[in-house]
């Protein structure tokens, strides 16, 4: 049986092949949009997955964002871990 | 525009022609006639029309979708105009070429429906021998074309207790998701409540068979459950809210607030073959007339619900009550509520009559 995908820092994450991430011009909003699901993420989310490129890590993202926020690492990796995985358990990222 | 947002999503449905006959179809009583279905030029223009109002989805649905030869142009079309599409299917006419077409031209999601977990009693509910067995294989077909699969699951008092049988085959097959659907009953469906309603002991079961898979299959299995009305205290928001999100196109161009929205006699409903979507979205009487909120009587009007549920659903309403305005009948709230549990208490705890299956000339 399929396994369930847990995210760690060495996971690299990515949209399923069939989830787009886009902008709607008409409402002038980023949208995820995904098969039977439409969401807009909020800003923290939209600055995760704009860096979800199927070729950084956890790790690095993680990194980029303690850097341009000036945040604590240990609350961003918690954070960007929590985020990530319930969009896989959603079915809308993979590693 | 006058603020109005655009909807998301399109439902487009191609045909009202199926080679199954499920006994709860959501199309009309009154079948459409192939002769009278929009041509393949008239869906083109309604598919970028769509796209240039905002649209962001298409769902190609029917009767079944495939039984237009032209589907792949379509499909290419809408992927063309950006829309992302999605094709609702029984499946039992699909073969491996076909999918692997409609993938090459930009397909990106299949909805299969199966009847039952089993074939003796799938084919029995669909009406279709041999339709079960023909679906398995579609489900491998479907995933070795590298598409996502939805298994779509309507339940009711004939398969409810497999369900997780049900679940098990989802997993089997490499689903991503499942859509368990209890019946709405209104239409065929209304035809052979008493052969479909179940009883609150098997809905119980089934919320807690929810419960538990959703909890063990956590990251293999997504699952939807848009639960059943008649027992529930408060209504669904139907569509989302009438004229808010969505709308349906019927196969001869009619455009629809949602798919069984035909079922409301007293309403009229514009055609795409006279005017354009976005004057249909914007200023058709149909869908202006219970967009928002002040058209609510009471005790819709000032419930604070107001804008959560949107008054349920209107074709149930009108369906129980005859009156289109009322509160939907499944909302404790209304006069009505007793009255439909206590029928749904009746008609699921005696043997079921047979099915009335859905076919041109059978209501």
């Amino acid at each position: 049986m399929k396994e369930r995908v847990v995210i760690a820092e060495t996971s690299v994450p990515r949209l399923v092949p069939h989830a787009r991430l886009r902008f709607d011009k008409q409402r002038d909003q980023w949208i995820v949009l995904a098969p039977e699901r439409l969401f807009v993420p909020d800003p923290i989310a939209l600055e995760i997955l704009q860096r979800c490129d199927g070729v950084a890590t956890v790790a690095t993202i993680v990194d980029g964002l303690a850097e341009k926020f000036n945040a604590p690492r240990e609350v961003i990796l918690g954070d960007v871990i929590a985020l990530l995985q319930d969009l896989t358990d959603k079915g809308v990222m993979t590693e | 525009m006058t603020g109005l947002a655009a909807p998301f999503a399109m439902l487009a449905e191609l045909t009202h022609r199926c080679p199954l006959q499920c006994p709860y179809c959501s199309n009309p009583l009154e079948l459409e006639r192939a002769s009278n279905e929009l041509t393949t030029e008239e869906w083109g223009r309604v598919i970028d029309e769509a796209a240039e109002m905002g649209m962001l989805q298409i769902h190609f649905s029917g009767g079944e979708p495939t039984v237009r030869r032209d589907l792949a142009v379509l499909v290419k079309r809408a992927s063309e105009a950006g829309l992302y599409s999605n094709l609702i299917t029984s499946g039992v006419l699909l073969d491996a070429a076909r999918l692997k077409a409609l993938a090459d031209v930009g397909l990106e999601h299949v909805q299969l429906s199966f009847q039952d977990s089993e074939a003796q009693s799938g084919d029995r509910i669909g009406g279709l021998q041999g339709g079960h067995e023909k679906k398995v294989g579609v489900a491998r077909l479907v995933r070795a074309a590298g598409l996502p699969l939805t298994l779509n699951l309507v339940v009711h008092r004939q398969n409810l207790d497999h369900l997780d049988d049900l679940l098990a085959m989802a997993v089997e097959m490499d689903a991503q998701r499942v859509e368990i659907a209890h019946v709405q009953y209104y239409g065929w469906a209304l035809k052979n409540r008493r052969a479909l309603m179940p009883t609150r002991a098997q809905l119980e079961r089934a919320t807690a068979t929810v419960e538990a898979a959703r909890e063990r299959l956590k990251g293999v299995l997504v699952i939807d459950y848009v639960v059943p009305d008649y027992y529930a205290r408060r209504p669904k928001a139907c569509m989302g809210g009438w004229a808010r999100q969505f709308l349906n196109i019927s196969p001869s161009g009619r455009v629809l607030p949602c798919h069984a929205a035909e079922s409301i006699t007293s309403l009229t409903f514009d055609t795409v073959r006279e005017r354009s979507l976005q004057d249909i979205w914007a200023n058709s009487d149909a869908f202006n007339k219970f967009r928002g909120t002040d058209w609510m009587p009471e005790p819709c009007r000032s419930c604070n619900r107001r804008e959560i549920d949107w008054g349920g659903c209107r074709c149930q309403a009108f369906a129980l009550t005859g009156e289109v305005a009322a509160t939907d009948p499944a909302c404790a709230l209304s006069p009505h509520h007793e009255e439909l549990v206590r029928v749904a208490e009746a008609e699921s705890s005696v043997a079921p009559p047979a099915f009335v299956y859905r076919r041109i000339g059978a209501a």
